[in-house]
């Protein structure tokens, strides 16, 4: 559905994009996660026709965005990283006048207001000027607009930026929900959106495509063993030795204390699980166990991990900072 | 055709949305009956006088005596009022992103110009639509001709075209209105000094300046002459500054 080849794009002497390739499927959600600056908002700014590239091939819905702009962009909805709305207008003046110009027929272009109005539900705001919503409005009526034509794809950067954290649960079912009728590419910096939306995830910095995998195997792939993180209390000084004495366990390190609680991080081999014999063995020696959760390595940390390749210097091993920042 | 109707209609509805429109229409309202009452007053003394000499009220003409200087004065309001009327159309819109929506639209950068440009004309022909009132008080006291009238009207709509069609472009240069709307106003005005600078300089220079100027070829309407060459000169004038807006937007693209 989408074909991105050797996209470049230069500004002057600065190259914001250099050689992206990647394709996504039709129906599919694709993750575009990236730092602040790594070249995101272009490469969709390139993809809906906001600017030609310098270099490179970019298909959408089958039509090149180059020479066929005005076929492409009738296939496309996009979602800038500000909504692009006219504070001067009611949603449904609004939404009227992006239907007119995104060539919806006239005939159909009352029930279609209608239509994305409820599926994003703003009907309650419908004669409101846009320019007095609320922020979490405001991108609801961003996504409204974009979906206004019915595109086959969706081009949505950061849909989720300042929303509260209930707007941000809807607005990510309501991606999801849209998925399948059309495919979506998004941007994000929020890694756990990546993680609960999207089939795939492009990680972009500087200007490269650093991974294309999926969350799980991202995640799967820069993990070395398997690490369990236990918190027990009234241990005694012998805890750490205790621990590793349970057959599997390759090394214990106490990882935090409060309250007379302890924390441990304890690596196992690969592919064994030694939840329960952990279990037992804390609790034949007379300690509560209070906490026994995996700890996986989370998105957020494979994601340092593959933008830090690019920095040799910068060893992989302090790319594991907090544990369970994913929810 | 229905992109540029869809453009031009929202062009209009948002001068009318904000206080534009009204502070636009107000002013102009408000100024242009000045004029006329300052224009009537003089018309009237002097065919007093001319009634005194014996010659009859006849002998005054009220199109040329009347009219001619009104319309004359009233293009200055034109001069004034016109940047604040072009000053937002793309500079408001690149401030605050919705560029982006009309760029990436199945609308081509033609269409959106071409709206815009419909959209100020049509806010343009509502003040020109304001002053007929007056025309019309002439009509029901006196008998002038409607046909100088009438070039005099189409030479104003062409006017206000090519300070339309400029305005865009200089709107289209910039993130900042009240920038658009001061260099718009510090073009308009040399374009219409700009024969002073020629009478000064000899003969060449001011037949040249005569060509340039863009206020010259209105006295010709104003005496019901209609020239071809003047209206190929306001025509191409609009096309240009059309044309340096289509390029301006695509620069822009490039740039990024």
């Amino acid at each position: 559905m989408i074909e991105v080849q050797h996209l470049t794009k230069r500004y002057g002497r600065i190259t914001a994009v250099d050689d992206v390739s990647f394709r996504v499927e039709r129906g599919e959600i694709l993750g575009f996660l990236g730092p602040n600056g790594a070249g995101k908002t272009t490469t969709m700014r390139i993809l809906t026709g906001y600017m030609p590239a310098t270099d490179g091939k970019a298909i959408v819905a089958g039509f090149d965005v180059f020479d066929q702009p005005v076929e492409a962009k009738r296939r496309t909805g996009y979602l800038p990283e500000s909504p692009p709305l006219y504070p001067d207008m009611s949603v449904v003046e609004y939404l009227d006048f992006v239907a007119r110009i995104k060539a919806v027929p006239s005939n159909e272009r009352r029930q279609r207001v209608k239509d994305v109005m409820a599926r994003t539900r703003i009907d309650d705001m419908a004669n409101r000027l846009t320019g007095k919503l609320s922020k979490g409005y405001k991108q609801r009526v961003g996504l409204a607009q974009a979906l206004i034509h019915n595109p086959d794809v969706l081009i949505l950067d950061e849909p989720t930026a300042g929303l509260d954290p209930k707007q941000i649960i809807e607005t990510r079912q309501l991606i999801k929900q849209l998925a399948g009728d059309h495919t979506i590419i998004l941007s994000t910096h929020i890694l756990p959106e990546v993680s609960q939306t999207c089939q795939r995830v492009v990680i972009i910095n500087q200007g490269h495509v650093v991974a294309v995998d999926t969350p799980d195997n991202l995640t799967a792939r820069l993990r070395g063993t398997d690490t369990l993180y236990v918190q027990v209390d009234s241990a005694g000084s012998d805890a750490t030795a205790a621990l590793t004495r349970v057959p599997g366990v390759t090394r214990v390190a106490e990882s935090d204390r409060r309250d007379g609680a302890v924390g441990y991080e304890v690596d196992s081999e690969r592919g064994r699980d030694v939840r329960r014999d952990l279990a037992r063995a804390v609790v034949s020696s007379g300690w509560g166990l209070l906490e026994l959760r995996p700890l996986r390595l989370s998105l957020e940390e494979a994601f340092l991990a593959v933008t830090k390749e690019d920095m040799p210097a910068a060893a992989a091993d302090s790319a594991a900072p907090e544990g369970g920042t994913v929810q | 055709m229905s992109n540029i109707i869809a453009i031009a209609r929202k062009e209009l509805k948002a001068y009318f949305a904000s206080p534009i429109a009204y502070i636009v229409i107000g002013f102009w309202a408000l100024l242009y009956g000045w004029f006329f009452v300052f224009i009537l007053n003089i018309f009237v003394r002097q065919s007093m006088q001319m009634g005194q000499f014996g010659m009859g009220p006849q002998s005054v003409n009220v199109n040329q005596q009347m009219i001619r200087p009104l319309l004359q004065n009233v293009t200055i309001l034109v001069l004034f009022l016109m940047p604040m009327v072009t000053m937002r159309t793309y500079a408001e819109e690149k401030r605050s992103g919705t560029i982006e929506l009309l760029l990436t639209s199945p609308v081509t950068d033609f269409q959106i110009i071409i709206g815009k440009f419909l959209g100020a004309m049509a806010l343009y022909g509502v003040m020109l639509a304001v002053t007929l009132i007056h025309i019309a008080i002439l009509f029901k006291y006196g008998q002038p001709e409607w046909k100088p009238i009438a070039t005099m009207y189409l030479g104003l709509v062409l006017l206000g075209g090519t300070f339309i069609s400029l305005g865009l472009f200089i709107s289209s240069l910039t993130k900042n209105q009240i920038v658009a709307g001061m260099v718009t106003f510090a073009v308009f005005l040399l374009l219409w000094i700009v024969t002073w600078v020629g009478s000064a300089w000899g003969s060449t220079a001011e037949r040249v300046t005569q060509h340039l100027s863009i206020i010259e070829p209105l006295d010709d309407f104003a005496k019901g002459v209609l020239d071809l060459s003047h209206l190929v000169y306001y025509v191409s004038f609009i096309t240009f500054g059309l044309f340096l807006t289509a390029k301006s937007v695509d620069s822009e693209r490039w740039r990024g």
